[in-house]
């Protein structure tokens, strides 16, 4: 049997922590460019698009992360795809993701007065370039403690993908502490290794309330 | 391409599912109750005159927010028989369900207690009510009208999490879809399937809690 080291083990998380720490953010990325096409039909002109946006922000917003990741994990082989654990929680990760910033950022161009529409509509945008210059950037800048609240929530979340098989930090801890039997050292380290990552946005997000309350 | 969907298995499978829909129901009921009676203790203790117990409970709660439910499920349940504190699963899935919802919920009871005007107080306190019957009849009342939509989004989050609670072999719905799918090979329709029992039970979890919140809102709560 190998000896392990408090060092050995701490080393091992902290390797194990940069998987975490990359797929949150490809998660985070690649639920920002999907959320914003949510939220485009989210806030269409057509009810049809309205409602398709509001039953799947409802869909994944109604249902367990676990779930999801586990239909994917064999739903998408049985239509062709060769799947990996990788595949899976990155795609099941950043479709959660996109639903929640969609409804996080519709808040957001909700809450702008109608006048910011009027404006760019008597200077002749088009419906785009108004999103683009006038509603959008006002609505991330509304919404900014939120979406780093978020991010918070989609770093946890990734613990998620270690039970359909993705090589992170909890399930290398499991594998530690299956080795070690030292499961109080193993899974502390783990909740401090999580604690580091998110508190310092946690305060972030503090900070950025606290800014807002201070503007208005 | 030759994969056929197949629910030929579901007419034997009601009852897993049932008993499993049922014990997740009993992990949320035990924990919402626990939850939000142990958040009131949190928030009343935050604002205490004792900066001891407000950092205490100010630790707990940015430790629990900061950190995987996951995480914190494996620590109670595996770390803890280390102290000597072995708990059986369905006991250490409370405890950590509980735990965690009441660091979401004692941030949300305390804003609702903010919310309530100095004056209510001073009013009671000119009444000559004792302090803590002024705590139960006057200002929580009030503060839990507040927060209740927050408090009902909260209580479906854990319902949500608490499938992770398989993974201690609680047998709730998520642990009999992993038990149904490794005896029918159709992994893909019974992870479909369970889906949809929990949408169906997040969306009717939602609506029970609004209903049974709009009437005791009307019928004046306390």
């Amino acid at each position: 049997m190998i000896e392990f080291t408090f060092w050995d083990i701490l080393r091992n998380l902290l390797l194990a922590a940069r998987w975490t720490i990359l797929l949150s953010i490809v998660a985070f990325a690649g639920g920002t460019i999907a959320g914003l096409a949510i939220l485009l039909l989210r806030i269409s002109k057509r009810r049809w698009l309205r409602r398709a946006a509001e039953y799947y922000i409802g869909l994944f917003q109604g249902t367990p992360l676990l779930m999801q990741l586990f239909l994917l994990f064999f739903g998408l082989p049985l239509l062709g795809f060769r799947i990996e654990a990788w595949t899976a929680a990155v795609l099941g990760l950043t479709l959660c993701a996109s639903a929640f910033l969609a409804e996080i950022w519709r808040g957001g161009v909700q809450s702008l007065p109608s006048g910011q529409w009027d404006a760019g509509s008597s200077l002749g945008l088009h419906y785009f370039t108004q999103l683009r210059l006038i509603i959008l950037p006002q609505a991330f800048v509304i919404t900014r403690a939120p979406t780093v609240g978020f991010l918070v929530q989609l770093i946890k979340s990734t613990a998620l993908t270690s039970i359909i098989g993705f090589e992170e930090l909890v399930r290398t801890s499991n594998a530690i502490n299956n080795a070690t039997f030292e499961p109080f050292t193993v899974y502390g380290l783990v909740a401090l290794i999580y604690f580091v990552l998110c508190y310092p946005l946690t305060r972030y997000t503090k900070i950025l309330e606290l800014r807002a309350v201070n503007q208005h | 391409m030759g994969y056929t969907l197949d629910f030929g298995w579901l007419n034997g499978a009601v009852g897993m599912i049932a008993r499993g829909a049922a014990m997740t129901i009993f992990l949320i009921a035990v924990t919402s109750v626990a939850g939000t009676i142990l958040s009131i203790f949190g928030a009343a203790a935050r604002r205490s005159r004792y900066p001891i117990l407000r950092g205490a409970v100010g630790a707990y709660v940015e430790l629990i927010r900061n950190t995987p439910f996951l995480v914190q499920l494996f620590f109670i349940f595996f770390g803890l028989p280390r102290l000597g504190i072995r708990l059986d699963p369905v006991i250490a899935a409370m405890l950590a369900m509980t735990l965690n919802m009441s660091a979401y919920t004692t941030e949300i009871v305390g804003s609702g207690l903010d919310a309530v005007p100095k004056g209510q107080k001073e009013a009671a306190a000119a009444l000559g009510l004792q302090p803590w019957l002024i705590f139960i009849k006057i200002i929580l009342p009030q503060a839990l009208k507040v927060i209740f939509p927050a408090l009902t989004s909260q209580i479906v989050i854990m319902m949500l999490e608490s499938a992770v609670v398989s993974q201690i072999a609680v047998r709730e719905l998520t642990y009999e879809a992993d038990m149904l799918q490794a005896r029918t090979f159709r992994a893909f329709e019974t992870y479909f399937v369970i889906t949809l029992v929990y949408l169906g039970m997040s969306i009717g979890l939602r609506r029970l809690l609004f209903a049974a919140g709009r009437r005791a809102i009307a019928g004046g709560m306390a």
